[in-house]
Formats: structure tokens, sequence, C-alpha cells
């Protein structure tokens, strides 16, 4: 609305107005964290997302090709503004170097699971068999209760196995949660 | 040549220049008192808590922009003084804090005076390292000193186990170099980006209604003579946090003083009614803004920090810039000039700035003097004028610091010391004493609540012991009065759990200990007592200014609500049509 000062047009608020506040989407992320392998880096970062009040789906941390230097992966499900927050406040870690939200750019991520199975009849053992041979899994020990099957894959795919195994009845399991890497782009996609 | 880390330590802080220590000994780092009594060149003040202590460094920190030092014991002597790390940590304080630890091989043991300090302050230093090696300690030390200082300056912890002060070796101390080589993910911006620099610069001159709005970073930065030369080329009114204080003078003719919930009238009309809002070393926090989504619903935000992270925390920006403050100020200045600092809406920023007058006259900050009852806000002006407003002022938390804000009018930077972000009841008193031993050609005022001042009153006696002449100016509501103040507006008056009515005679305590003590009951004694407090220079006094026990601090915008919900120094609300712009 306009409003008369003095003589001048000013076009001024004359009622309550309201700024635009920051409500993000939640959503699951993957951090990529390059870290100097310290004493105290993973109860740095720890202690940092859970001052955010966000629970790590998992996180998996592993020595690279360069002395001393580590590489973590992170997946935590948070609010897409607050992540942002987080992965800058990672940053600002003295022992992090480098810090990379890759949920939105093109990646390749892997996950190793480890599936016990109840497997006591021999057409259990045959059925079995055959989903692991589909989603190209191991059985890497054998009890003659049980398979213990060695799978890799991403998350979809891990998903799709374990309904197919649930009616068996899974009896332990366990997963090294996420690794991933972003993709290398060919260079007419990266001069785009 | 070999030496013992403990030397080494000592060697080390003399590298750095420290010039003075605030700590107190105990077995863990007996090794490194011995080495300091030994070396005799490093000033040593021994405060009687370690809380004091912290805040002491605190004080210096703040006051001389040098790094605060301090250092204690392992186990109850580094607990005590986690409370000054989360403060300066807060704030940006540059603070390195050397505790001593258990030895190496009894870590993880629950042993004597055991505490995984480096635990517990993991969420409350920008570092902190446990020392493992003595090969190591002259570099960490120096990495602390480092870290503290450099990008968004903050508190490092060094722990270090006695073991290692023990040991010997004739590790070399490191070079600077050698510093940042070991501190590869360690790269604080200082640039600023040419492209937003030049948005921000477009903006400014395109504003019909501009306000900056100042905060702590701008005086870490040290830019007070960046921001004069910007708001008067380009005729922008100034607001500043508590923390920014004294980096726009306030009796400028730009200044609007204060912003935020005990902000002035005028600071949070133009704040609400502007249309670009340069925010400057600042973080937008929860006591400035009020309800976030009412802030300055009309305004552009350009936001200039020195900490990625600050920005976009708790409200969109539009031109974000990451820098330095001096640094970033200066290049947006020649940019503007390069533009021909031309502003576009002459006559409507004409009328912005009369607008704002009209503000300033409308709601000043004022109050109710009395000639029965001494008032607060009375006691501050009377330490405004016998110190001809050059003094240092360092509050406790509470309505006195609230007051003290207000009421003293701040012309230069680190003039004004409080504990803003963690609102430390019983910082005033040793903070006031580091600053005096910072800054010791300034008059040093602590004004205090009789509530805060009782939390670290132990102090008194340091700075006895060390002749600091502070002066502590106690304003005697016997409440914790802001409580009080809330319960009274938010609570019905139900005043549960406030009465500080049972009181130490404070003259008396204060002679106990070998300070000056005086108190004033009536108005007309106030002066004569702040006088007869200015020619004492050797010693601390203590003034009790028994005060109107349920004055409160307005104006007010009540805790989450927005800068239309102000309510004005006669304790009425804000009328509607004074709060926008009017003719
Ligand atoms: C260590 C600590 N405990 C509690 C609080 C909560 N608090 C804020 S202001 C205040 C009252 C302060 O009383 P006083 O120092 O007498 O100052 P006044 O408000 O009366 O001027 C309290 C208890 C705090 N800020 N710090
Ligand atoms: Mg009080």
């Amino acid at each position: 609305m306009a409003d008369i000062v003095g003589g001048a047009d000013i076009t001024v608020a004359k009622a309550p107005k309201f700024r635009q506040t920051r409500k993000g989407q939640v959503r699951k992320h993957i951090i990529n964290v390059k870290v100097r392998n310290e004493i105290g880096v993973l109860a740095r970062i720890a202690t940092l997302i859970a001052g955010k009040g966000y629970n790590i789906e998992s996180l998996s941390v592993g020595e690279t090709h360069e002395p001393g230097i580590s590489r973590m992966t992170i997946e935590v499900v948070g609010d897409d503004i607050v992540i942002d927050q987080v992965v800058k406040q990672l940053r600002k870690l003295i022992d992090t170097l480098k810090v990379r939200d890759i949920t939105d750019v093109p990646h390749v991520e892997r996950e190793l699971v480890l599936i016990k199975v109840h497997t006591p009849t021999s057409r259990a053992r045959d059925e079995v068999l055959r989903i692991v041979e589909i989603f190209r899994g191991k059985i890497v020990d054998v009890s003659p209760e049980t398979y213990t099957i060695e799978v890799t894959g991403d998350e979809d795919k891990i998903n799709a196995m374990l309904e197919l195994l649930k009616p068996f009845g899974i009896k332990e399991m366990a997963r090294t949660g996420k690794v991933a890497m972003r993709r290398e782009l060919f260079a007419e996609e990266a001069g785009e | 040549m070999s030496r013992k880390g403990a030397d080494i330590v000592i060697e080390t802080l003399k590298e750095e220049n420290v010039e003075v220590i605030f700590g107190l000994p105990g077995g863990a780092i007996m090794e490194v008192y011995d080495a300091l009594y030994r070396d005799g060149s490093i000033k040593h003040i021994l405060a009687r808590h370690e809380q004091g202590a912290g805040h002491m460094a605190e004080g210096y920190a703040k006051a001389t922009g040098k790094v605060g030092v301090a250092m204690t014991t392992s186990g109850p002597g580094a607990t005590n003084i986690v409370t000054p790390i989360a403060d300066a940590y807060m704030d940006s304080v540059p603070l390195v804090v050397i505790t001593g630890q258990v030895p190496t091989h009894m870590i993880g043991n629950d042993a004597f005076q055991e505490v995984d300090i480096v635990g517990i302050t993991r969420p409350i230093t920008k570092h902190n390292f446990l020392v493992r090696d003595i090969e190591e300690l002259p570099l960490i030390i120096r990495e602390a000193f480092y870290i503290a200082k450099t990008g968004r300056p903050g508190p490092v912890l060094v722990d270090i186990p006695k073991d290692i002060t023990q040991q010997l070796s004739d590790v070399k101390i490191p070079s600077l170099e050698e510093v940042k080589k070991a501190l590869p993910g360690y790269k604080p911006h200082v640039e600023g980006n040419a492209q937003q620099i030049k948005k921000a610069a477009k903006l400014i001159m395109e504003a019909k209604r501009p306000v900056l709005y100042v905060g702590g970073g701008a005086v870490n930065a040290e830019a007070q003579e960046e921001l004069i030369e910007l708001a008067e080329l380009m005729k922008i009114p100034v607001t500043t946090t508590t923390q920014g204080k004294g980096a726009f003078p306030e009796n400028h003719p730009l200044s609007l003083r204060m912003l935020g919930m005990h902000g002035t009238y005028y600071a949070n009309m133009a704040v609400y009614n502007s249309d670009l809002l340069i925010a400057v070393g600042a973080r937008f926090d929860d006591r400035v803004t009020g309800k976030i989504d009412e802030f300055a619903p009309d305004a552009k935000i350009i936001h200039i920090d020195i900490d990625p992270a600050s920005i976009s925390k708790n409200i969109i920006v539009d031109v974000p810039i990451v820098g330095d403050v001096k640094i970033v100020l200066r290049k947006l200045i020649n940019e503007l000039k390069r533009k021909g600092a031309k502003i576009l809406y002459l006559e409507e920023r004409e009328r912005w700035l009369e607008q704002i007058e009209k503000w300033k006259k409308l709601h000043p900050l004022t109050y109710k003097n009395s000639k029965k009852v001494i008032k607060p806000q009375y006691v501050i002006e009377q330490i405004y004028e016998v110190t001809s407003g050059d003094a240092i002022i360092v509050p406790g938390v509470g309505q006195h610091q609230m007051w003290a804000a207000m009421f003293y009018k701040f012309s230069y930077p680190r003039q004004f010391l409080n504990s803003g972000g963690l609102g430390t009841m019983g910082f005033g008193l040793p903070a006031g004493i580091g600053a005096k031993i910072g800054r010791p050609e300034k008059e040093v005022f602590v004004v205090d609540g009789d509530g805060s001042f009782i939390m670290t009153m132990q102090e008194i006696i340091t700075a006895v012991q060390y002749k600091v002449p502070v002066k502590v100016a106690i304003i005697n509501n016997a409440y914790l009065g802001m409580v009080r103040q809330w319960q009274e507006l938010f609570y019905d008056k139900r005043y549960s759990e406030v009465d500080l009515s049972l009181q130490p005679d404070f003259v008396k305590l204060a002679e106990s200990m070998g300070a000056v003590g005086f108190r004033a009951e009536k108005p007309k004694e106030v002066r004569e007592i702040l006088e007869e407090a200015m020619r004492i220079d050797d010693r601390p006094v203590i003034m009790d200014f028994v005060v109107d026990r349920e004055e409160n601090v307005l104006p007010m915008v009540p805790p989450g609500k927005s800068y239309r919900d102000m309510i004005l120094e006669d304790g009425r609300g804000t009328e509607a049509e004074t709060m926008y712009l009017v003719g």
C-alpha cells in the first residue's frame, strides 16, 4: 500500500507481513567425509550430528589410499536445510578435509550384508539358493538348520532380497552400512 | 636441548607472546607450575576458583583481542572451567585452556581426579587436544593458539597428561608455517566472493530503507573504520547487538543503538520497516529477531560473516558473503565508490532518515527518576558521567546488564564486554579483573547484579592481591530481577524463588577481603560514592547501590513475540499507527 510521507510516495507495510521461513523436505541423505585419522574424529562427527537431534542410520569408515586419511559414508535422515547446516559444521571441524552431501549427485552406493536364514528342509534350501543366485549373492556358511548369505548391492537390491528371504525366517543379520562414491562424469556430460 | 615437557609448555607460551596466565594449580599440572616458577617471566594470576580464572582469561581476551590463557589441574579443576569455555564458545572469544591430566597409563581407569575433559568439552570448543606424545607437545600448543585466534575465534583446550610434562625431549618449537602445514583441513575463508560483493553493492544502491545490523564479528575483525565509512557514504542507519556495541559509535547521528528483546524502539521499528538489512558479523540470535517469521518481513538480507555455518542458519538470506568482515567491507566500499556510490532513491532515503528521527523522538530510552529511591538507570547514567563515557563496562547477567547496555553510550570497540550468548551470571567480576589487567590504562566498571555478583565474588581477593583497581557497582534489587520481571509480566506476579533479600553486607564483605566498600541508599549519595571511588586506584572498590526493587527493563519484546508486540517504556503496548511509516 502506498503511503504519502511528506509528499512522496513510499510503499510500506500497513498490515503485518510475514517472512518466508525455512522448511525443508525430510529425507535420507548420504554424506561423504574425508578425515584425518585422529583420535576422537568419529566422536566429534557423531556428537555434531546427535547435537542436531538426528540419528545416524548407518556409518562406515575405512582407510583410503592416502596414509593417515580415512573416508566415512554417513547416512542420516533429516530436513534438507538442517542437513545443509550439518554439512557446513562438519566442514568446520579441524580434522575434516572434505565433506560432501552426494544425495542429489549421480553416485554409486553399495552395502554388504550377511544374513543367516532358517533353512531346515531341502525345499527351503533349494528356494533360498535360487534367490541367492538371482541376486548374485554367495552362501558363505552352512549348517543343518541355516544358510549364511553374503550379498552386496544398493539399497533397493538388498531390500528386495530381504523381502524374499523373510518368509523363511531371518535368524541374524549384519550390515556394513553404505559406502558411496560420486560417479565420474564423461567429458561431454561435464561440459553441459 | 633436552628439557622437560613442562618446560616445553612454558617455552611455547613465550613463543606465542603470552604475558599472563590465569589459573590455579593441582597435582596433574604441578610440573608446569614448577616450570612457570623456575622460568619466572610469565605473569600468573592466581584465581580463587577455576571458573574465575576462565572468565578472567575471557575478559582479558575480549578487552585486548589477544588470546586469553587459563590453566587448571585435572578432574575438578577442569570441570570448574567448563562454563567459561562454553561462554567463550558462544561469544567467539579466543581462549587457550591448558588442563593437566592423569598420567597416560592411567587414563580410562577412573584414576584419582581423572575426568574425560576432552570428551566433555568437545561440543563447546572450537577444537581440543589430548597430548599423547611429547614430540607433539609444542606443535599442539601452537596449533591451539592458531585455531583460537584465526577465522571465527573460539576456545581451544589442550589436555596434557602428567607423565608428558615430566618426560625429556629436545623437540624444536615449530614455526608458524609448520603449524599451518599440520592443519590441512583448516582454512578460514577471508576474502569474500567478488560476485556476491557486486550484488550487495547493487542492492545497497537501490535500497530505499536500509539498516546495518552489526554483531560481535565486526568487533573481532576490528572493522569500526569501515563501518563508519560505509554508513556515512551510503547514509545507512546502524544498529548493533550487545556483542557489536562500540563497533559503531552510539553517539553517531546514524546510530540506532541496540536492537532486539531490549533494543530501542527506533532500532526495532527501523529493522521492522526496512527494505534492506545488511547483517555484519551477526548471527540472528533469537534474542535479536524475536519471532523469526516477523523479523524484518519486508527486507532483503545481505549477510557478511567469517563463519559459513552462521549463514542461512536461522533465516534465509539473499546475498551471503563469507569472509573477514573488515576485508569484505573494504571491498564493498570500493565497489560502491567505483559505481559512484549513488543512492538511487535519494528522496526516499532522506525521508527514511527523517522517519527514524521521528521514532527517536517519539520513544527515546527513558525512565522515571525519583528523589526518594535510587533508580538503577540513574546509577548507570551517573557512571557514564563520572567516567566521561570512556570506561570499559563489564556486566553480569540480568536486568542490570540490560540497563548498562541501554544507559551507557558506547563509543569504541571492546568497550562493553558481556556474556551475550550463554548469559552466564558470575561473568562480571572475574571478566572485569581480566579486562583491567589487559587494559590497565582504562577505567573498568563492573556493573553487577546482587545475584550475579555472589556467584563469583571470591575473586575480590584476587583483585586485592594483584592490586587490580576494578570498580564494581552492584545494582542491588535484592532479587533475581530479570526472572522476577518475567514472572511479573508472564506469570501473574507469582514470584517463585527469586527473593534475595537475605544477603551479605556487601560493604563489610568487601572490607573483609581488603577491598573498599561503599553503600548508597539515597539518590543523592550515588554521585558522591562514585566520585570517591574514582579516586581509588590501588584496590578494587565494591559499591552497593540499593535500588528500586521492582523496576523493569523496558522496552521489551516478549520472548517468542514479534517487534509489533513490543512493550514500551510506559508499560503499554506499541500503538499500531506509530509502528509503520507515518508522515
Ligand atoms: C548461571 C546462571 N544461572 C541462572 C541464570 C538465569 N538468570 C538470568 S538473569 C537471572 C537473575 C539475575 O539476578 P541478578 O544478578 O541479581 O541481576 P538482576 O536481574 O536482578 O539485575 C537469572 C537467575 C543465568 N543466566 N545464569
Ligand atoms: Mg538482582
